[in-house]
């Protein structure tokens, strides 16, 4: 505006240049929404401090953080971090662990919800899908360490009740909780149980939209139940299984840090560690904080570039995917 | 649904539906009845049956007990506090920004968007995030668990996009009655906004109740632990045969019996189990609200 004032006021008179004009409105519009900017005002402070700080501090991963010179003054180090956990024997077992975990999740637990949906939408009595469906959101619900407590507390061969039923049924206990064999399985369990129900509600809307005259055309022609679902329902919800696709890739190294957290022991370390609990270890308990950035970063780029790329693909053949 | 010929394939089909599906919602809450059951009980039936819904003799010790233990009422406190205010922080930062965001006319509205969208894909992650925390003095505090999660972008846009649907000629008519901004935001679209709200007062109660991942990394001070982490360590570190006793877990609770175990666990779930009626009628539209179209 001062630049605007010393133009002085022979340029006004004479028709206001089209800069001027612009800022001015620029000004007025400013300060016509000035309550606007107000009540914007904390939440992009939120973003500032609680998430763009944080993003800048990913630099520490270049760096040899030391907390008495602080982040200014620790000197820089390169990729040398990367490089030391790259030769780490830890790298391939987190790597090997976080996969795996991701890969079981998507064999078993991606469909789960899907199957679930498509049997709900067969009942038709509503009171009773009605029922079901309360009854499955529920553990939605409960918090991680509620699903990790209920299973210690079944699980244990002192005194579990699981175990107590094995031991009269085969004489024998099982020590789920700390066997590295049962692991997987139980993380995956939980999973199921908690969040399979929950995942079904997307499904259902996506099938509450599918045209009904399609299926009367169906039956018409002389389609049989399961011809109906395979030509017309599965068809109808595939751009919704695809999106939630994308979003599960971008989440593929992200295993649950509570769940896993949670579960895992001395003894079953060498399947439970995932990048995640590994930082965490590293990190906050061990005060490694360079290192253990460069780790957590090296996970969030990969996952970017997963969400991206599954996109691309989605795009590619024919989809309409997220972005 | 028209009648038709049914045959007898379809028939089974409906009956295995049926069955399967109740099987599945009774599994659903099964493993949380036998909880509660197992927590009235005493010790000696529990060791004596391995599973059961209905214990013989309902005892209220275990119960009795946790509410005699100073560390786990505390914790009850710090949770209760923490869900309370953290909720009407959520509310605060969420509709306050949701609000002009929702203008259409707003100067640099396509920025600030493009900005919080970023934030759901890329997060400097669980180190630097701490470091934050740790240079704004908030180790140890409550705030800790309050203020780093004060918004969810992904709630942010929901209720942002809510706000836009509205219609726009009702705050055209209060605005040429004399309504200011803050008028037209606290008297037009807040009160058309209830069922919203109210299911993400309810979203995001519900995470500060559940919430444990916070209080691990920011809290050290067991005096100020929530309910949340009291239970692991009640739970899951007392009996510590395969145990990862890191860093922060001095040793104060003697390791309590499976009642009081399964006592602990109804406590840290029953507000849940109290609002999950409520929950249950708005949540499935939120969801919604928010959702991809399909």
């Amino acid at each position: 505006m001062k630049q605007g004032a010393a133009l002085g006021a022979a340029e006004v008179s004479a028709g206001t240049s089209f800069r001027r004009s612009r800022r001015e409105q620029r000004f007025r519009r400013l300060k016509r929404d000035k309550w606007l900017y107000i009540l914007l005002s904390p939440g992009l402070l939120y973003f500032l401090v609680f998430k763009y700080v944080p993003m800048w501090g990913v630099l520490l991963a270049f760096k040899d953080y030391q907390p008495f010179l602080g982040f200014w003054q620790s000197s820089w180090v390169g990729l040398e971090h990367f490089r030391t956990f790259f030769q780490n024997p830890d790298f391939f077992m987190l790597l090997r662990n976080t996969l795996v975990l991701s890969l079981y999740n998507l064999v078993f637990f991606f469909p789960a919800p899907i199957i679930l949906a498509l049997l709900l939408n067969e009942i038709r009595l509503s009171f009773y899908k009605r029922t079901i469906q309360t009854l499955i959101y529920v553990p939605h619900f409960i918090s991680m360490v509620i699903v990790a407590s209920i299973s210690y507390v079944f699980l244990t061969t002192q005194g579990g009740a699981v175990n107590e039923f094995l031991f009269t049924v085969t004489g024998r206990k099982i020590d789920f909780l700390a066997n590295p064999d049962w692991f997987r399985p139980m993380i995956i369990l939980q999973t199921i149980w908690k969040e399979c129900g929950w995942g079904t509600i997307i499904f259902l809307a996506a099938l509450a939209g599918v045209d009904v005259e399609q299926y009367e055309a169906a039956v018409v022609d002389g389609a049989s139940r399961w011809r109906q679902t395979w030509h017309i329902t599965l068809p109808a919800i595939r751009s919704t299984i695809v999106i939630l696709l994308i979003l599960r890739m971008g989440t593929i190294l992200d295993n649950g840090f509570e769940q896993i957290y949670l579960m895992m022991n001395a003894l079953n370390r060498e399947v439970a560690e995932v990048f995640d609990t590994y930082v965490y270890a590293l990190g906050i308990t061990q005060g490694a904080f360079s290192y253990s950035t460069a780790v957590g970063l090296f996970k969030s780029v990969i996952g970017v570039v997963l969400v991206l790329g599954t996109n691309w693909l989605a795009k590619k053949s024919g989809e309409s995917g997220l972005y | 649904m028209a009648k038709r010929y049914r045959s007898a394939g379809e028939i089974t089909f409906d009956v295995f539906n049926y069955l399967v599906l109740g099987i599945i919602g009774i599994a659903a809450i099964l493993p949380f009845l036998f909880v509660v059951a197992g927590s009235f009980a005493t010790e000696a039936e529990i060791t004596k049956r391995a599973v059961f819904l209905v214990p013989t003799t309902i005892s209220l010790d275990a119960y009795r007990f946790i509410f005699s233990t100073d560390t786990i009422v505390r914790s009850i406190g710090v949770s209760l506090y923490v869900t309370v205010i953290g909720t009407a922080v959520n509310l605060f930062f969420t509709v306050t920004m949701a609000y002009p965001m929702a203008k259409r006319y707003l100067m640099g509205r396509n920025l600030i968007l493009n900005l919080v969208i970023f934030t759901m894909l890329f997060g400097g992650g669980m180190i630097p995030t701490y470091l934050v925390i740790r240079e704004l003095h908030l180790l140890d505090t409550l705030n800790a668990l309050i203020l780093p999660g004060a918004i969810s972008a992904f709630n942010l846009i929901i209720v942002k996009n809510f706000f836009q649907e509205l219609p726009a000629e009702m705050e055209e008519a209060a605005r040429i009655d004399g309504c200011t901004e803050l008028g037209l935001l606290w008297r037009i679209v807040l009160p058309l906004s209830k069922p919203v709200l109210a299911t993400f007062t309810l979203f995001y109660a519900v995470g500060h109740w559940n919430n444990f991942f916070s209080a691990l990394l920011y809290i050290n001070d067991p005096s100020k632990w929530p309910l949340q982490v009291m239970l692991r360590q009640i739970v899951m570190l007392s009996q510590s045969a395969a145990g990862d006793l890191s860093s922060m877990d001095p040793n104060f609770v003697q390791p309590p019996e499976q009642s009081i175990k399964m006592a602990v666990i109804v406590v840290g779930t029953l507000p849940i189990m109290c609002v999950y009626p409520f929950l249950q009628k708005h949540f499935a539209k939120g969801v919604m609200l928010g959702s991809v179209k399909g």
